[in-house]
């Protein structure tokens, strides 16, 4: 006898007890919500608060019309909840969805209407949208169908990473737009089993987490828009518009149409850990692809609109996510949603953190006021399947709720530090007045971040939300016309500079200074406290020509162009050594903020500020440069940062080094490739230890050790 | 579409020959024919060259009986693979539990480098 064989024990509730139309069925239970494969059956349960009678809609793979229709008695319903097995089903083989009946009554906030058919919000599998792109059949009368999943993918040893906070370089990336473009070369362009084939590209340049931008099932062909400029059919391209949140998209799988993008998104994450490679998930609560009183019925307008969505007194959308409607994240049925959602993808999909977009509604009161105590919050924070996971808020919302800084935290919540990205974007500029803010950012941002250290702080230059670095370097303005609203969205407040021509130039000054700018960003990025973030593609100067809101782009100006890697291999280069430096520097990763205070036996503060004179930073209006000197906190070696956003060259006098200690030059972006950067540990000796010439608009890293060791390589 | 299944055996081991669909209908017949091979403890063959699809119960049958087969510390290898099944079994992982053999354009969809 084998051991899987010994566990089919008989169990009473794998019998019928009823019958409903032709189909054998009993109640079913009531938890977890969703289709669950039982013994010689699937059960399925669903929640309403309001609804008078719940019908489970049963569809043969693909057929338009449903195979049986199923009421569910009186007897199987617990509270508000439907449950029923069904036996005999072919689970493999079978769409499901729900009628809901009840008033329909919008000023009451109820939009019951037994006509449509509806998604299960819990359903792990979503058929309809399997191949990306392919025209819907819009003469359906069911889109998104729901479809059973087993639960048993084999993890082998697998699990959740755990690397600390502190030590993550994050990379946040977009699941199709990392390998759709032809020079990808990958199996299948534009899938998790494509980004499956560039883990080797992601372990060499270094970082140890990826951050992908939404894979819960959403519907790219909701874009009515179109180029004006060509005419091409515009998407949904980054999939902020989610219509099933357990399921993992089908578009993204090379086995969508086969309905295994589960199994093909797990593999990935598997192969992912592996190679060291955390997984986080941008996750969006805020809103779904329901949007106000003219967007579709899909799910939860049906089965439970009061529940699921703020209302107004006068049952319209309260929109503080920008898109139509917001989710009622602090209801306590749509709290528990929340939570069943993550405990799945980290049960079910080992992930390691979420990037909870517009998060600032996620601690809006039923009514949208600010919470002082956000339940749903609080609740995430201390769930003990999420305990070790990463939780990044997005702390702002489109309804004006700003609380970088102020997110309650927990003990457990970073966010992306958007004064970060405001600060250091104005200061490579050269835009006077902000060393001193500037000296706040790269410390950690203290001021905001008080009590809860350093990690709170996701720090970035750039996202999937503005201009890419290549662009920020050259455009002053946006360039949106392709996303048809004539220039009008996408932020304006990008603090970018084009460096003296807006857009492509053959000038080599101004090519040469825009490569410089963006070493700059990088350099001051990676060598920051807090937890540094990279958009895809900045490492190669990916451009998207200027578009600051490339939303609704499939094409060449969101993918990467993996050309790209050998025509711009210097930055590559540079940004790899940067990581690796970052991750031989333990004082760079500290996770409290520094005091200024000296350390005991190395003769240096942990912090230390220095301007062209050792010791004395100009902290005044017109002052663009400022150096930073860390040490102590794990490792012998002080490492200095002279930052120049100036247009002048500048005399540094450098801080005298304690303990038989010398300066070492690791880095210098007013130098050409190859000398810009070295590898960590093979940095040379300075000919003059006193003194350095900072060029202007540059970044320079000298490391003080007290021995001289052997390059690790050529 | 239907599974048949044919059984040869031979000096070195068994071989089974699976001919059409692999999938939720059919993994039960194909299951129930593979597990008492996997006992008699002689090295399997799976010869799938006339296997056209493996759906996602197809994949975890033939999961199981590697599983099986690793128990009863049996060699089970897959032949034939075409090459429109290696690529869905590459894509979901499942190929990296199996051993293969002689599959038909086995050099273009080769496992998914690590």
């Amino acid at each position: 006898m084998t051991e899987a064989r010994s566990e089919q024990v008989l169990r009473v509730d794998a019998y019928p007890t009823h019958e409903v139309g032709g189909y054998r069925v009993r109640a079913g239970k009531p938890f977890p919500f969703g289709a669950n494969v039982v013994p010689g059956g699937v059960s399925f349960s669903v929640f309403s608060d309001q609804a008078t009678s719940m019908t489970l809609v049963i569809y043969k793979r693909g057929e338009p019309e449903p195979m049986a229709e199923l009421e569910f008695p009186e007897e199987f319903r617990t509270g508000s909840v439907f449950a029923m097995t069904v036996f005999g089903l072919d689970h493999e083989n079978i769409e499901y969805g729900y009628r809901a009946d009840g008033p329909f009554d919008p000023a009451t906030g109820h939009r019951f209407d037994a006509r449509q058919v509806l998604s299960d919000p819990y359903a792990r599998l979503i058929a309809g949208r399997d191949v990306w792109g392919v025209e819907p059949d819009r003469s359906r009368g069911y889109q998104y169908r729901s479809r059973v999943c087993l639960q048993d993918f084999d993890w082998g040893d697998d699990t959740p990473l755990r690397i600390p906070a502190e030590d993550l370089v994050v990379y946040e990336a977009h699941v199709r737009g990392f390998t759709r473009h032809p020079s990808s070369g990958v199996t299948a362009p534009g899938t998790f089993a494509g980004l499956r084939e560039k883990i080797p590209y992601l372990r060499e340049l270094g970082v140890n987490c990826i951050e992908l931008l939404p894979v819960f099932e959403f519907d790219e062909s909701d874009n009515p828009r179109s180029n004006p400029e060509t005419g091409e059919k515009l998407y949904d391209y980054w999939g902020y518009n989610t219509v099933s949140f357990f399921a993992p998209k089908a578009g993204y799988a090379a086995t969508g149409r086969y309905g295994m993008q589960g199994d093909e998104f797990r593999t990935l994450i598997k192969e992912l850990h592996a190679a060291g490679i955390e997984v986080i998930l941008d996750v969006v609560f805020n809103h779904t692809a329901e949007g106000n009183e003219q967007g579709p019925t899909i799910s939860f307008k049906g089965l439970d609109n009061a529940t699921y969505y703020m209302l107004t007194p006068e049952g319209y959308y309260f929109n503080f996510s920008g898109t139509g409607n917001t989710v009622n994240c602090n209801h306590p049925v749509v709290r528990n949603f929340v939570l069943d959602c993550l405990r799945h993808w980290v049960a079910d999909y080992h992930i390691d953190g979420f990037r909870f977009d517009l998060a600032a509604i996620l601690g809006r009161a039923l009514d949208g006021t600010p919470l002082p105590n956000p339940p749903l919050l609080e609740l995430l924070a201390f769930d003990p399947v999420l305990r070790h996971t990463k939780l990044i808020a997005e702390a702002w919302d489109a309804g004006g709720l700003y609380e970088v800084g102020n997110f309650p935290a927990y003990g457990r919540w970073a966010e992306w530090n958007g004064k970060y990205r405001d600060t250091v974007r104005s200061f490579i500029k050269g835009d006077p007045g902000l060393t001193g803010e500037l000296a706040t950012r790269i410390a950690g941002s203290p001021d905001l971040y008080t009590g809860r250290g350093t990690s709170a702080s996701v720090n970035f230059l750039t996202a999937h939300d503005g201009f890419t670095l290549a662009d920020l370097v050259s455009y002053n303005d946006k360039h949106n016309e392709a996303n048809g609203e004539g220039n009008n969205d996408g932020g304006n407040d990008n603090a970018s500079w084009n460096c003296g021509a807006e857009g492509p130039t053959d000038d080599p000054e101004i090519n040469a200074l825009r490569t410089r700018q963006m070493k700059n960003a990088l350099a001051i990025l990676l060598t920051s406290q807090g937890i540094p973030m990279l958009l895809a593609g900045d490492e190669v100067a990916r451009t998207q020509q200027g578009n600051n809101n490339t939303y609704c782009q499939d094409n060449e100006l969101s993918w990467f162009d993996w050309d790209q890697v050998d025509e711009n291999a210097e930055l590559l280069r540079f940004t790899r050594e940067m990581i690796s430096f970052r991750k031989h520097h333990r004082e760079l990763r500290s996770t409290f903020h520094p005091t200024g205070r000296l350390r005991d036996g190395l003769g240096m503060p942990d912090i230390s500020w220095h301007g062209e004179r050792a010791w004395q930073p100009d902290w005044s209006a017109e002052s663009r440069l400022l150096a930073v000197a860390r040490c102590g906190t794990g490792d012998e070696d002080v490492v200095y940062v002279a930052m120049n956003s100036h247009w002048e060259s500048h005399d540094l006098e450098l801080p005298a080094l304690p303990g038989g200690r010398s300066w070492h030059l690791f880095a210098d972006t007013g130098a050409l490739a190859p000398y810009d950067i070295r590898t960590p540990g093979a940095e040379s000796p300075l000919d003059n230890a006193g003194k350095y010439l900072i060029g202007p608009r540059s970044v320079v890293i000298l490391v003080g050790r007290s021995d001289a060791p052997e390059p690790r390589d050529g | 579409m239907t599974l048949t299944i044919k059984e040869r055996r031979n000096k070195s081991g068994t071989v089974l020959v699976a001919t059409g669909e692999i999938n939720s209908e059919t993994s039960g017949s194909l299951l129930e024919s593979l597990l008492p091979l996997v006992r008699e403890g002689r090295p399997l063959r799976i010869d799938l060259t006339a296997v056209t699809y493996v759906s996602s119960a197809g994949l975890r049958t033939l999961l199981v009986v590697y599983r099986e087969a690793q128990h009863a510390g049996v060699a089970v290898t897959l032949y034939g693979v075409s090459e429109e099944v290696r690529f869905v079994m590459s894509a979901t992982g499942f190929l990296d539990f199996f051993e293969t053999g002689e599959a038909a354009a086995a050099a273009v969809r080769s496992k998914v480098a690590r």
